[in-house]
């Protein structure tokens, strides 16, 4: 397995907020975490990149147990973060942004330089020195996924990508990620879009008030309308 | 006119070594968000070390070389400080790394002067730069030439190091969200070292560059400390080009203030950056603060009013002060009636800072202007002193209503400046304007009537006044008001989309604080029966701050026993050893280290602790993992 994560139990202070999740990708898959708003899906990945102080559990990477470490050893490892949010450099140009994602190369993972990702998001490459805060929330979002990449991760945990984003840039999008995983990067992608989700993933979990509460093939979540319209429908 | 020039002169050359000392202060504020009352320290010891090695080897490569190994010295020294006592406090209450740098500065005043004697120590004159020109008949030292020209050299130097560097891509990018930083990799631990090294290396190189124009003492860490953070605050936090700009700007002030405006020359400064927060709240060249993000777990402790235990137990140590008289002699009830007014300054502050989240630098003012108020009434218009306690402290509550109704509409290290700025300003009405307050020499004579004039009904009287004082304030942090205004303090947007009217709320806390800070002011001119600028000076708004982060700034009434512990050891300390300001900066330092949450926090948890032993899901609880840093 590429990534296992067992028990994993976190707080805000003396808010509990996920319980006991677990679930796991294999090498080259991409997983989608499917749930609705406050699910406890963006805790989930924080806590994975040790983001969140107060959590417990298992999480193995490439065969090694990664929970003890600090965020920044975790992510050298070679497992990349995509926050929601975004959180561009709003005063650092797109190549300064992307700079500060470098990393070495790793052997077992895709390498990735400013050339080969201004030709996965051409918009970037025609921006090159513009500020972050000047960019659209589009543009933004392919920034973020992109100095991700810098680090040239083995496995990416994508935080809701379609969020917020027009329908043309979600098709540029569901391109991007699929080269992504065409190219070996693992991808855990984030989701309230089943729509989005299914275009790209091979398997799914679905997270409700922070329990996993089903996991399965894209297929068999088809199969089973109940559980789609209990968790996911608006 | 050539007299004008090279004034002119002068102040650019002044300049380069206040740029030299902000610019670090600047840097290290952007990334670490550490408000580095040492800078100052390291800037001393910076003019200490060099003055040693440069004394010790001689010629041109013995004094340049000398200089630069003294800042690299010092950024060592840096580096330790940071590794030892700052990455442990990278998660406390924001402005509590305050109290702890402030801790290491009171330490290298006494250690300094036990290394290299109290006395002033002249410097060497720079090698090739002994000798001045002659310009239209004044003459200008060839070393201030030098420096005019190295300011902006340095500026060059430290532009490109951001610019073109992947050290400065990441530490500008870490200036915005750190935790950001560390989610793609970036070790922070070691940019927040690396980053405090340049930046303390900056301010003790300034320290060492100054030897050849200035004598060596060992009060000029609080005298650049206060000007570096004024050209910070005009130039705009994280800066570099701002503070270079405000450098020279300060800089000239100082020196045309004083041919121009002889009278407030000494305030000139701070009126130029009252006008400049007042009209760009965040600097000349800075950015408008981004919202902190909030580390999540820190201040969810709720407050809750006193169970009625704890309302006993507050009684009894109150019934226990109370017969101090019985066996105490006069010394010791003087000592407790200064205790006493200090626990009520502090509580005022308390007030603002943890219930209204404004931290006040500038706290003294009000404290200081109850006591002139208080002079005032009583040796030129005669009233008796009931009257005087009565209307004395209106003095403070007019000057908070007036400062504060600018002050609120700042937040953040910008209010606090802001706030400083406005008591300096008082403080230099006071010292200058001789006819009325008597400038230093104070107003004489206020002694209590002869009902209180006995130390233990003075006693009484302050240990009266405090405990109501407490009390109301605690009454007030538990009703409406306390909490509208603990609504603005966590979330001033989302308190405004309620209805408050957040700046309104923060204006009247403002003035509570200031009229409760000027009755402790009224008692203190009783108390010492005189009144001097001193009162309301820097070193006293520094002391709240002290005992109101020592007693813990997120509890509710944490200034009682910050006040009590920090004034008790400082006036025992003082009496027993020489070196107090050692002993006192280390004790601080430890409790910084060892109890990030004050006193009185500290004290709540193994309270609470105990109270839900064993606590719900302490098993999920008991290896928290830590985030990065």
């Amino acid at each position: 397995m590429k990534l296992t994560v067992q028990d994993l139990n976190s707080h805000y202070g003396p808010a509990h907020i996920l319980f006991d999740i677990g679930f796991e990708v294999g090498e080259g898959e991409v997983v989608a975490l499917l749930g609705r708003n406050g699910a406890g899906k963006s805790t989930t990945f924080r806590s994975i990149v040790g983001l969140v102080a107060q959590r417990t559990g298992r999480i193995v990477f490439e065969g090694k147990n990664v929970s003890a470490k600090p965020t920044h050893e975790i992510v050298r490892e070679g497992l990349g973060y995509v926050p929601e949010e975004r959180r561009i450099f709003t005063d650092l140009t797109v190549e300064e942004n992307l700079e500060v994602g470098r990393q070495p190369k790793r052997p077992n993972a895709p390498h990735w330089d400013r050339e080969k990702l201004f030709a996965l998001f051409p918009n970037l490459g025609e921006m090159k020195n513009r500020p972050g805060g000047r960019m659209s929330g589009g543009e933004q979002q392919m920034l973020t996924i992109a100095r991700t990449l810098m680090g040239n991760p083995s496995l990416v945990l994508l935080d809701e990508p379609s969020e917020g984003l027009s329908p043309k840039i979600v098709e540029q999008m569901v391109d991007a990620i699929l080269t992504m995983k065409k190219e070996g990067v693992s991808i855990v992608v984030s989701e309230q879009n089943l729509h989005f989700a299914r275009l790209i993933s091979d398997r799914a979990y679905i997270i409700e008030r922070g329990r996993i509460c089903f996991g399965g093939t894209m297929a068999e979540l088809d199969a089973r309308p109940d559980i789609r319209d209990a968790h996911l429908s608006l | 006119m050539a007299f004008y020039v090279v004034q002119f002169l002068t102040g650019l050359a002044s300049a380069a070594s206040l740029f030299l000392v902000a610019s670090g202060l600047s840097i290290i504020f952007g990334v670490t968000r550490i408000v580095n009352f040492a800078h100052g320290a390291f800037y001393m010891i910076g003019a200490y070390i060099a003055f040693t090695l440069t004394e010790r080897f001689s010629g041109a490569f013995g004094f340049w070389g000398g200089v630069v190994m003294a800042a690299l010295a010092v950024a060592l020294i840096g580096v330790l400080v940071e590794m030892v006592l700052l990455r442990r406090i990278y998660h406390a209450p924001e402005l509590f790394q305050l109290l702890g740098t402030f801790g290491l500065t009171l330490m290298v005043e006494d250690l300094v002067v036990l290394i290299w004697g109290p006395d002033d120590l002249v410097g060497r004159r720079a090698p090739g730069f002994k000798g001045a020109v002659d310009f239209f008949g004044q003459n200008i030292p060839s070393y201030d030439l030098f420096l005019i020209v190295l300011g902006p050299v340095v500026l060059g130097i430290l532009w490109l190091l951001f610019q073109r560097t992947r050290w400065g891509v990441l530490v500008r990018a870490a200036t915005q969200d750190r935790d950001m930083v560390a989610a793609l990799g970036v070790n922070q631990k070691w940019l927040f070292t690396s980053v405090f090294a340049v930046g303390v290396f900056l301010a003790a190189l300034g320290g060492a560059l100054q030897i050849p124009r200035d004598a060596v003492h060992h009060a000029m860490d609080l005298r650049i400390i206060v000007e570096v953070f004024v050209v910070v605050v005009i130039g705009g936090l994280g800066s570099i080009v701002g503070a270079f700009v405000a450098a020279v700007l300060v800089s000239e002030l100082n020196a045309f203030g004083i041919l121009i405006f002889p009278k407030i020359s000494i305030i000139l400064v701070f009126l130029v950056m009252a006008a400049v927060l007042i009209v760009r709240p965040w600097g000349l060249f800075g950015k408008p603060e981004a919202a902190a993000r909030k580390t999540p777990g820190l201040s969810v402790n709720p407050w809750r009013p006193l169970t009625s235990n704890e309302r006993l137990a507050s009684l009894a140590a109150l019934v226990i002060a109370a017969l101090l008289p019985l066996f105490a002699g006069n010394y010791a009830l003087t000592v407790g009636s200064e205790i006493a007014i200090f626990v009520i300054f502090a509580v005022s502050l308390h007030f603002l800072m943890s219930v209204g989240g404004l931290a006040s630098f500038g706290h003294a003012a009000y404290f200081g202007l109850g006591a002139y108020g208080v002079a005032f009434l009583a040796k030129m218009a005669g009233l008796p002193m009931i009257v005087c306690l009565l209307l004395g402290p209106l003095l403070g509550c007019m000057g908070a209503a007036v400062f504060g109704f600018f002050a609120v509409q700042l937040s953040g290290v910008y209010f606090a400046m802001l706030t400083l700025a406005f008591a300096q300003i008082v403080w230099s009405i006071a010292f200058q304007w001789v006819s009325v307050t008597g400038g230093d020499n104070g107003i004489l004579g206020v002694w209590p009537a002869s009902w209180a004039a006995s130390p233990s009904h003075f006693y009484w009287l302050a240990l009266g006044v405090a405990a109501l004082v407490t009390i109301a304030l605690r009454i007030a942090v538990f009703s409406p008001f306390g909490y509208a205004l603990r609504a603005t303090r966590d979330s001033l947007l989302r308190s405004e989309a309620v209805g408050i009217n957040a700046k309104r709320i923060q204006w009247t806390a403002f003035v509570i604080a200031g009229t409760t800070a000027g009755i402790g002011g009224a008692l203190f001119a009783y108390l010492k029966g005189s009144v001097f600028p001193d009162n309301l000076g820097i070193s006293l708004s520094v002391d709240a701050l002290v005992m109101v982060l020592l007693g813990g700034v997120e509890t509710v009434s944490g200034g009682v026993i910050g006040a009590i512990v920090y004034k008790a050891l400082n006036i025992w300390l003082v009496s027993q050893t020489d070196l107090s300001k050692l002993v006192l900066g280390g004790f601080i330092v430890l409790i910084v280290v060892v109890f990030p949450k004050g006193i009185v926090g500290m004290l709540e948890m193994l309270a609470q602790r105990r109270r839900k032993s064993p606590p719900p899901g302490s098993s999920l609880l008991a290896k928290p993992i830590e985030s990065a840093e």
